[in-house]
Parts: C-alpha cells; structure tokens; sequence
C-alpha cells in the first residue's frame, strides 16, 4: 500500500482505483480471458480439491486426524444443510453444494490479499512497474464467473425439471401456476419465466455485487494514506461476516432450488 | 463488468471440480464418516449391553451370596448340632465308663474284703484251737470238735 503510494504518486484516486479494477485480460471483445479471475478461480479450485482428496483418500473411519476432522466438519456441515432442505436421492447435489461452498468461500477469501501485496510482488519478480501490472486476485468479484456459477447451477435446475417432471411436465408448471383459470396462462408463463430466469441472475449478482463492493471499498481505504490501517483492518474483520456468509448463501440457495427442480406439484 | 469468455472457462472448471469432487471426494470422505457413526453406534450398544449384563451380574452375585450366607449359616447350625450331640455321647460314655470302673472297684473290694475275712476267720478259728488247747491243757482233736469249731468260727 505505501509501496503504491510511491509508484503511483502520480495517479489520482480515481485513477487507482479504475487501474486496480482492470481485470489482466487477452484477447478481443467477448473472445478476451480474464487471466487473474479465471487462473485464480482454478487455482483456489485445485487447492480445495488436493486438500480434500488427500484426506478422502486416506480417510479412515477410525481416530482420524487432525486435517480430516476439519474437511469431516466441512463435509458434515454441507451434508446436514443438503439433508435439512432436500429430500429426494441425488449423488450430485452434496458433492456440488460442498464444491461450491468451499470454493466460493476461498474465492471471496482473496478479498482479505492487501490490493496492492500481488502487483507488488509481481513488480518485485518481473521488474515490471505497477502501473502497467493488472491483477484482479477475488474472482468472485468478477461477474463472467460468479454468471458461470450460476449459470451452471441454472442448467441443473431446468435439467432435474425435465427429468423429474419430464417436459411436459416442466412446461405446465410455468404456465398452469399461479393462477388456476387459462385465460391467465399467459400471465402465468411471463411470471414463471421471470421467476425461473430471476434464479441464477440473483444468485450471480448477489455474490458478485458482495464481493465487488468489498473490493471496491478497500481500493477506496487504501486512498486514505496513513488512516487507512485501522479502517481496513475493521473492513477485513467485517468480511469475516461477508465472506463465508456469501458462500452460504449461494449453496443454500442451489440446494433450495434444485429441491424445488425436485418437487412435483 | 463485462462478460467475456472468461465465462466458459468458468463453466468448464466448475463442471470439472463438481465431477471430480462428486467421484473421488465426497464417497471416501462420506464412507469413512458413515463407518465411524455405525462403530460408534455399535460401541454405545455394547456399552449398554454391557452395563446391562454388570447390573444382572451384581444381583446374581448378591443373590448368591445371599444363598451362601444362609447356608453357611445352616452348616454351622449343623455342625453345632453335631458338636452337642458328640460331647454328650462323650459325656454319657464317660459316665458309663466311670460307674463300670467304680463297680468293677466295689467288687473286687468286696471279694478282697471277704477274703480277708475268711481268712482271718480261719486264722480265729486256729488260734481260738490253740487258745483252746492252751486253755484245756489238752489236746482236742480237731476233727472230732470241728463241728464246734465250725459253728465258732460262723459265730464270729
């Protein structure tokens, strides 16, 4: 932070801040890859997956140890709240609400990497001066990820319809409901549609508006100069309560709205 | 906020670690969880099996010595019984014993005594012969005056 305030003496606050929030991108138009969201994401996605297969794989149902005790609690702690909301048999939904609850939550944990730490680093490495340095380390601050979580999660949800209900099924409950009378289909299928489409746009948005807003706040603190410590530090403390909160809620709500792709009315 | 390709690689990855999580994670780790609970299970009923057999086994103990109790209680009777009953047989045979001893004493006594008597009648008889003799100066012939001997010596 005092090291960008050095290199980046030049630059105004609203220079900062738009330079901080530049993903490091190539290619052109839709066809560009955010290269920080998307290697950090699979990064953070490796790390929980080596840490928990390194303890599935030696998984004992004897005194375990300390490490599996801890990923046992995660495990259990996703299983209870998929067996508290959804009732049906499916192999998929516990291992699906463990992945994403725990890759969200060390996604939305990149929020606590001091803003300038990485560029700085990488300035260190490469010789490269921080202003010409993009690196956007919270990839849940990244809309093109937090859409293609939901939009996964949208995919299961029209999918187990179909498949539980079967099309025919699918389609009468987006025009048969609310209302009862055929006059109001069509009233119905705008509102089911909304409904349906409101799903994963909500569950996108609201993880990425958290995380971007958390970023976006600490990139404001750390324009404060030498008050900025203690401020982040309350900041930090308070994304204690917004980060694994936000990755609770998104698996909550994938669990609930697979449950209802579930439910046959 | 500009949606981008990024969003495909996105979606690859997490189809990828929901599949892999799905295989290789969630089943071990769930076994293994799933395995200890019905140990544990196992453990607690056997543990109430156990204190259940502890709780049995102390009243048959105390039953039993209970039982025990008693009949220690009726060999000891029993063998009081028998003592009593042994000293006094004891007791009566040494009785028996004693008066037999004293009896067979008196009769001996008897004929010791009546044998002395008889002796010393003789021996009177003799010397009242002499005496006599001494006396008469002369000799009486013992046979003719046995029969005044004879009654002499019943006399005394």
């Amino acid at each position: 932070m005092s090291a960008a305030a050095a290199t980046q003496a030049t630059l105004t606050s609203q220079e900062y801040i738009k330079h901080h929030l530049t993903n490091l991108t190539v290619g052109e138009g839709f066809w560009s890859w955010n290269l920080d969201s998307l290697g950090w994401a699979v990064f953070l996605g490796l790390v929980f997956l080596t840490i928990f297969r390194s303890v599935a794989k030696k998984a004992t149902p004897g005194v375990p140890g300390k490490l599996q005790c801890a990923v046992e609690m995660v495990v259990e702690f996703v299983d209870d709240s998929v067996k508290g909301t959804f009732h049906g048999k499916n192999a998929l939904i516990a291992p699906l609400a463990l992945t994403i609850f725990v890759w969200i939550l060390l996604m939305n944990m990149m929020d606590w990497v001091p803003v300038d730490l990485l560029p700085w680093l990488i300035s260190l490495a490469t010789g490269m001066d921080m202003a010409d340095i993009y690196m956007k380390p919270v990839p849940t601050a990244d809309p093109s990820i937090t859409f293609a979580l939901a939009g996964g999660v949208f995919f299961l949800i029209i999918y187990y319809s179909i498949k539980v209900k079967g099309v025919g099924g699918f389609m009468k409950e987006l025009y048969s409901q609310p209302f009862g009378h055929w006059s109001l289909y069509p009233v119905n299928f705008l509102l089911e549609i909304v409904t349906l489409l409101a799903r994963p746009l909500a569950l996108s948005l609201r993880l990425f508006g958290n995380l971007y807003a958390g970023e976006l706040i600490f990139l404001l603190i750390a324009t404060l100069g030498l008050y900025q410590l203690p401020v982040h530090f309350i900041w930090a403390a308070f994304h204690l309560l917004v980060i694994p909160l936000q990755a609770f809620i998104f698996m909550m709500l994938t669990i609930v709205y697979l449950s209802l792709a579930h439910e046959d009315h | 906020m500009n949606i981008n390709a990024t969003i495909i690689g996105q979606l690859i990855a997490f189809v990828v670690f929901v599949i892999f999580c799905m295989k290789f994670v969630w089943p071990p780790i769930m076994a293994a969880i799933e395995a200890r609970q019905a140990t544990i299970a196992d453990g607690l009923a056997a543990s109430d099996r156990a204190a259940k057999d502890l709780e049995l086994a102390q009243e048959k103990a105390t039953t039993q010595l209970k039982e025990a109790k008693v009949q220690a209680a009726s060999i000891v009777d029993a063998a009081k019984k028998l003592e009593a009953k042994i000293v006094e047989e004891a007791a009566g045979k040494a009785q028996a014993e004693k008066e037999r001893i004293l009896a067979s004493g008196h009769t001996e006594i008897e004929t010791e005594r009546n044998r002395a008597k008889e002796e010393l009648r003789q021996q009177v008889a003799v010397l009242a012969v002499v005496g006599a003799e001494k006396i008469l100066e002369r000799s009486i012939d013992a046979a003719v005056h046995s029969d005044i001997l004879d009654k002499l010596v019943a006399e005394l």
